[in-house]
């Protein structure tokens, strides 16, 4: 736990970092397994989250690889594992988040394909090799990863000012306020509000789970929808969002008055990985669609797309200055110490946070 | 491949076996019967065999050991502070869908009785067009028809501009008027069509007979046009009220998202909840009361001697 928070903390430090290794480390280790395939035929089924892939990208890895991307999309990480555990054997590549890559690994899910071992498998940054979910990228490659906060738009809400902690957004009280449908996300931030550290969110002592619930009890917001948020603030049908770090960017790209705000209890920080599900039909095309990604320049144009950054060095090359100067997306020097690694809570706790979120949900 | 044999030949018609107009062989019937008995009967044995069972400690799906506990939690809460109290949450939610689904259905019926009367006493060509004009909307995706019907309700759609120009506050979506808009809207031609199908076989001259012997107007309408089209009522009502109990979509969208229908709770338990057992058991649940619910008005109908059979 403690290293993995460390990790955070370095990862958000180098999040802007500039290092420049990339292509000779690449070069090393292609020479080293020599024969990794780079263009094949066919196709290689994606099953991505929503909204969260550049299609000009896959223009792009088609027309260099000859492969042809398949791309379906789900909601939630528990959408993804129903559809594998309910033996859906169709996809090659997923896009699990930390906890979730944690859970598969141990239900057996996940083929161990040595991620670092591929041509572009030097391009890792250093302190998301061992993270808690996957030590050494056995499993996985790093994807985009980002952190949950509020994003509030300043003008048409002036109370926006006075929203400093998760716990003036949960009594706030305001009209055109916007929640995530996530109940991860929505009662760690409730457990956050009422006192709980950033390291304790997998805690059993229901006490805890009492004061998060009351105090949920009155908070009544006009919207519970994880999707189409973005929308929502742009349009101006919502006013404050409790909303993932990357959506936030992307509506402050379209309407300047929107911005975020790091509640000073604390942020989660999440990380999204791409894995080869058990029994995938095409696994050297996945392969070959990973270790491509994995390129700086696919992975700076993905991060352009989502507004989130990414694992891979050398890729903030090939980002957009919008991106790398918005506090939303690259943390700033005062609120690091803010940003927490979500855990993965054992099946008490997860009992718990459903138990307070079902409560929530039905008092509505 | 049994559509074959269900055929009668030629040579039966001599030994009188022959289907009387109307009639046809039984065997007909066997392939739709096997495809429901498929489709609906083992999805259905699966809930109910699921609502049996214990979730496994990770993961989705369930573990095979027996229990009654997941019929317990639907009704008796262990709350977080260790104590056990009359769980109160999953009753409202049933009692939100029903007080949903019951204004949806009388609103329509409201709308639906003099669309239905007016169209059945047009000529017989506008009559096939404008029955048309009401099955328009099964042309588009309900979930297309939901989103437009976000488009049209939001604050700052035309519905929202136009009031602004009078300077009225218009507020509606993502709240339960927004809900129940959403279900009348898409269970309104439900409603019409069995009405329709009724009033269309009603002999006018019976309304204009009474009258002319002296019934008074409200008399002619209770008296005689209401029982003569009292069945497509009945079928209307069912065909309203019980999917609307089990609708998803309007709360979903229009509601704002917030769980406050039965369906939605169903959902939220397969997907984020990860507790499978429990949403069977209140899928299970939502099944029972929707067959009381036709149990109930077929008992009604039949003591009013109407042909209308729902199971």
């Amino acid at each position: 736990m403690l290293a993995a928070l460390a990790a955070a903390g370095a990862l958000l430090l180098s999040a802007c970092g500039g290092e420049t290794t990339a292509d000779s480390g690449a070069g090393e280790t292609a020479a080293a397994t020599g024969e990794f395939p780079t263009t094949g035929s066919g196709v290689v089924n994606v099953y991505n989250w929503t909204d969260y892939i550049d299609p000009e990208e896959l223009k792009r890895f088609t027309a260099e690889t000859g492969i042809e991307v398949i791309l379906d999309t789900y909601d939630s990480n528990e959408t993804l594992l129903a559809k594998l555990q309910s033996g859906a054997t169709g996809y090659d590549v997923i896009v699990p988040s930390d906890y979730m890559v944690q859970q598969m690994v141990d239900l057996g899910l996940l083929q161990n394909i040595g991620v670092r071992s591929f041509p572009n498998g030097g391009n890792i940054k250093d302190n998301l090799i061992d993270v808690y979910w996957d030590s050494g990228r056995n499993y996985t490659a790093p994807w985009n990863y980002g952190t949950t906060g509020i994003a509030c738009n300043f003008v048409a809400e002036p109370e926006c000012a006075n929203i400093k902690s998760w716990k003036d957004y949960f009594t706030a009280g305001l009209p055109k306020m916007d929640s995530l449908k996530d109940q991860v996300e929505v009662v760690s931030a409730a457990l956050r509000a009422t006192g709980v550290a950033g390291d304790d969110l997998c805690t059993t002592d229901t006490a805890k789970y009492i004061a998060a619930e009351e105090l949920l009890a009155g908070f009544k917001p006009a919207v519970i929808e994880s999707d189409g948020g973005i929308e929502r603030v742009t349009a101006g049908t919502s006013n404050i969002r409790h909303a993932w770090n990357g959506s936030t960017h992307r509506m402050t790209v379209e309407n300047p008055d929107v911005q975020c705000i790091y509640p000073s209890e604390g942020l989660n920080l999440w990380a999204d990985n791409l894995a080869i599900p058990v029994g995938a039909p095409n696994l050297d095309n996945a392969k070959i669609f990973i270790n491509w990604m994995m390129g700086p320049q696919a992975a700076g144009a993905q991060s352009n797309f989502s507004g989130y950054d990414n694992g891979i060095k050398g890729s903030d090359a090939f980002m957009d200055d919008s991106l790398k100067t918005d506090p939303a997306v690259v943390v700033p020097a005062d609120k690091e110490a803010l940003i927490s690694p979500l855990p993965n809570c054992g099946e008490e706790a997860r009992e718990l946070y459903t138990q307070v979120f079902t409560t929530w949900t039905t008092g509505q | 491949m049994t559509v074959t044999t269900s055929t009668p030949k030629s040579g039966s018609t001599q030994r009188g076996n022959r289907a009387r107009p109307g009639q046809s062989s039984p065997k007909l019937a066997y392939l739709p019967i096997i495809f429901l008995a498929f489709a609906i009967g083992i999805p259905l044995l699966i809930i109910v065999v699921y609502s049996f069972l214990e979730k496994p400690s990770q993961g989705t799906g369930v573990k095979w050991v027996f229990t009654t506990e997941n019929y317990k939690a639907l009704f008796i809460q262990q709350k977080l502070d260790g104590t056990t109290a009359l769980d109160t949450r999953y009753l409202k939610v049933l009692w939100t869908s029903f007080t949903y689904s019951l204004i949806t259905t009388t609103v329509t019926l409201i709308l639906s009785v003099p669309v239905a009367m007016w169209i059945a006493t047009r000529d017989a060509r506008r009559r096939t067009l404008l029955v048309a004009l009401v099955t328009l909307p099964f042309w588009i995706s309900i979930l297309i028809r939901t989103y437009g019907m976000r488009q049209i309700i939001a604050d700052e759609g035309p519905i929202g501009k136009f009031l602004g120009l009078f300077n009225i506050d218009w507020s509606i979506l993502y709240s339960p008027p927004a809900t129940i808009l959403g279900l009348i809207y898409v269970f309104l031609p439900f409603m019409i069509l069995p009405i329709y199908a009724s009033a269309e076989r009603f002999d006018f001259r019976l309304a204009e007979a009474a009258y002319d012997l002296g019934a008074k107007k409200l008399t002619v309408v209770r008296k005689i046009i209401l029982p003569a089209i009292r069945p497509g009522i009945i079928s209307g009502i069912a065909l309203v009220f019980i999917p609307a109990l089990g609708s998803f979509l309007q709360s979903d969208m229009l509601g704002g998202g917030k769980t406050n229908m039965v369906a939605n709770v169903i959902a939220n338990n397969f997907g984020q909840a990860r507790n499978w057992p429990f949403g069977s058991a209140l899928a299970v649940l939502l099944i029972v009361l929707t067959l009381l619910f036709v149990l109930i008005i077929q008992g009604i109908s039949q003591r009013r001697g109407d042909k209308v059979e729902l199971v």
